[in-house]
């Protein structure tokens, strides 16, 4: 019975995860798997003689990780506090029927979407355009491009992102915020001694996931876009195994890279709640 | 953000009301204008698209030009077939190989129930990587086949795990009965479990369905030939790279009766759109939902 679905997950989960010994050979693609060269730590050699192309794309992502930490991670629990503050359960429910629904469309269409606003004959180009005002290159400037992806993930998660703080600001007992009340605490003071407290553990918990896929920014994201920007400003890690490993056709180099992200990802989740544990949080998982 | 309690507040202060409706109502504004504009660009006349610079908030009428053009046999059509037939067949593979792997892990004590569910458990710590993920699809053969846009992502650990737990809730008795009139496994689980299991199993459908709908990139990788396309590569083509759609590209129409490219783009983003909207009043309960559940199971 379970034979279909387990040769489906070995086949093409655990088998590619095998493969990733082309990381120690040099692959070349007409000859048959397993029967390459083998050169050793070869391959590695980018990251460690600190190739630029490869540092490049490893300070774009840690860059981006921080300004998305920053920026995105504090939005879905704004917007939660702010809809849990609601008298109106309505309202509430049509606002949130609203804003979940960018979860559900592809990046393709959100970034097409994104064009018809901010794009050279966008909305905002031909409102400027119109009334005699110099435009704006929003989607080709360098510079602007990790605020240009950090405001899509807002766009698109934002809404989504509240649920599962709604539902851990139900949990909390009506009966600290009467006790805080009486005790004379103003709405901000209640806001910190009891609502914070009482959403602590997830967002340890979400913010270790996060920092967990810290190397992971925004691929399909990113690859829809770069040529917009070019690839110094645009390429991350995973763009870099794309765009040498499959277009570039060194297959071995990034195959080594994409192996030691992965490996460097493990790390991190495990490292990030171990530290949850030594501050008395719960963690992803319990020991 | 002044008052934090729902329902026992002693009513805030006029203007923090003021403020929060303005800021939801911003917050909503900025998700809704965009896909009025997008239908309205769609719907709306040649002149008026073309006079407002290619983008429109409000059409001045109905008109179907731009839809006519593309469902006049074009690549637009040919790659909306390819994607329900990639949604629809991707979605009946996933669930079958789901649930039967999910049942069989629900019955402790069935033949290799502890290693497989490691298994399971592991696929979701870790992805292989894009090289050797593109290897393995090249060396089955599967490069410029659908079954490339399938069977990688068939089987989500995610989704074995939601369904293994609904099962679990299925009382042993039931299964007992059946087995002692004489029904085998097989017979059991197609006539007793899956219609005891119908909700989870549209639920479980649907986080399927709308993943094979936006998947986009593995058919960038694996898919060359243009005729084999999915509705996502035709949108990045033609909407996000701006190529334009010749009237060869649209079934042959003459080039010029053909809508604004604008519009054609835009009736493009709208065919992709619309099956989402049709399912998104299920998504948005169920999801939900199932996302609690996963966040406590975890």
């Amino acid at each position: 019975m379970a034979l279909p679905g387990l040769v489906l997950l070995l086949v093409f989960h655990y088998l590619p995860l095998l493969g990733n010994l082309i990381a120690f050979q040099e692959y070349l693609p007409f000859v048959p798997l397993g029967r390459s060269a083998w050169v050793g730590l070869e391959n590695f050699a980018v990251i460690f003689n600190g190739d630029a192309e490869f540092l490049n794309a490893l300070k774009n992502t840690l860059l981006i990780t921080v300004v998305q930490v920053i920026f995105v991670f504090p939005a879905p629990i704004a917007l939660a506090l702010l809809l849990n503050s609601l008298l109106s359960e309505r309202i509430k429910r049509v606002v949130q029927s609203v804003l979940y629904l960018p979860h559900f469309l592809s990046w393709v269409i959100v970034i097409a979407i994104f064009q018809q606003i901010l794009g050279g004959s966008g909305l905002i180009n031909n409102f400027l355009r119109s009334h005699g005002m110099g435009t704006i290159d929003f989607l080709g400037n360098p510079d602007g491009f990790i605020a240009l992806l950090t405001s899509q993930v807002i766009w698109k998660d934002t809404g989504w992102g509240t649920i599962l703080f709604l539902a851990a600001l139900t949990q909390i007992d009506p009966g600290l915020y009467e006790a805080a009340r009486v005790d004379g605490a103003s709405r901000w003071r209640q806001l910190w001694h009891v609502t914070v407290p009482g959403i602590r553990a997830l967002i340890i918990l979400l913010l270790i996931l996060r920092l967990g896929d810290s190397l992971t920014v925004g691929f399909e994201q990113i690859i829809l876009q770069q040529n917009l920007v070019g690839r110094p400003a645009s390429e991350v890690l995973d763009t870099y195994v794309y765009n040498n490993g499959v277009l570039a056709g060194q297959w071995g180099v990034s195959a080594a890279v994409g192996l030691v992200k992965g490996l460097v990802a493990v790390v991190l989740v495990l490292g990030a709640n171990k530290i949850a544990h030594i501050f008395g949080e719960a963690g992803v998982y319990q020991k | 953000m002044s008052t934090i309690q729902r329902g026992i507040d002693d009513g805030p202060a006029m203007s923090s009301r003021v403020l929060k409706t303005v800021v939801l109502v911003v917050c909503c504004a900025f998700v809704i204008i965009p896909f009025i504009g997008v239908i309205a660009t769609s719907i709306a006349s040649q002149e008026h698209v073309t006079n407002s610079g290619g983008f429109v908030l409000w059409p001045d009428g109905l008109n179907l030009d731009a839809y006519k053009a593309i469902f006049n046999g074009g690549v637009v059509q040919r790659a909306l077939l390819i994607s329900v037939v990639i949604a629809t067949g991707g979605t009946l593979i996933s669930l079958a190989g789901s649930t039967m792997l999910a049942y069989a892990l629900s019955r402790p004590g069935s033949f290799g129930q502890r290693p497989i569910l490691l298994i399971v458990l592991f696929s979701l710590l870790f992805s292989p990587g894009l090289i050797p993920n593109y290897l393995v699809v090249k060396e089955f053969g599967l490069l410029d086949s659908l079954l490339a846009l399938i069977l990688p992502t068939a089987i989500s650990g995610f989704n074995v795990i939601v369904l293994r737990s609904f099962f679990m809730g299925i009382p042993d008795s039931v299964l007992d009965s059946a087995r002692i009139d004489g029904a085998g496994d097989f017979r059991i689980f197609w006539s007793i479990v899956l219609p005891l299991s119908k909700a989870v199993l549209a639920v479980v459908g649907l986080f399927y369905a709308v993943g094979y709908w936006n998947a986009f990139f593995n058919a960038m990788l694996y898919i060359n030939d243009t005729a084999k396309w999915p509705l996502q590569l035709v949108l990045r083509t033609y909407v996000i790279n701006n190529t334009e759609l010749s009237s060869g590209d649209l079934g042959g129409a003459s080039a010029d009766q053909l809508p604004p490219q604008e519009s054609i783009q835009m009736a493009i983003l709208v065919v992709s759109l619309v099956p989402i909207l049709i399912v998104y009043p299920f998504l948005q309960r169920h999801f939900a939902k199932g996302m609690l559940t996963g966040a406590v199971k975890g």
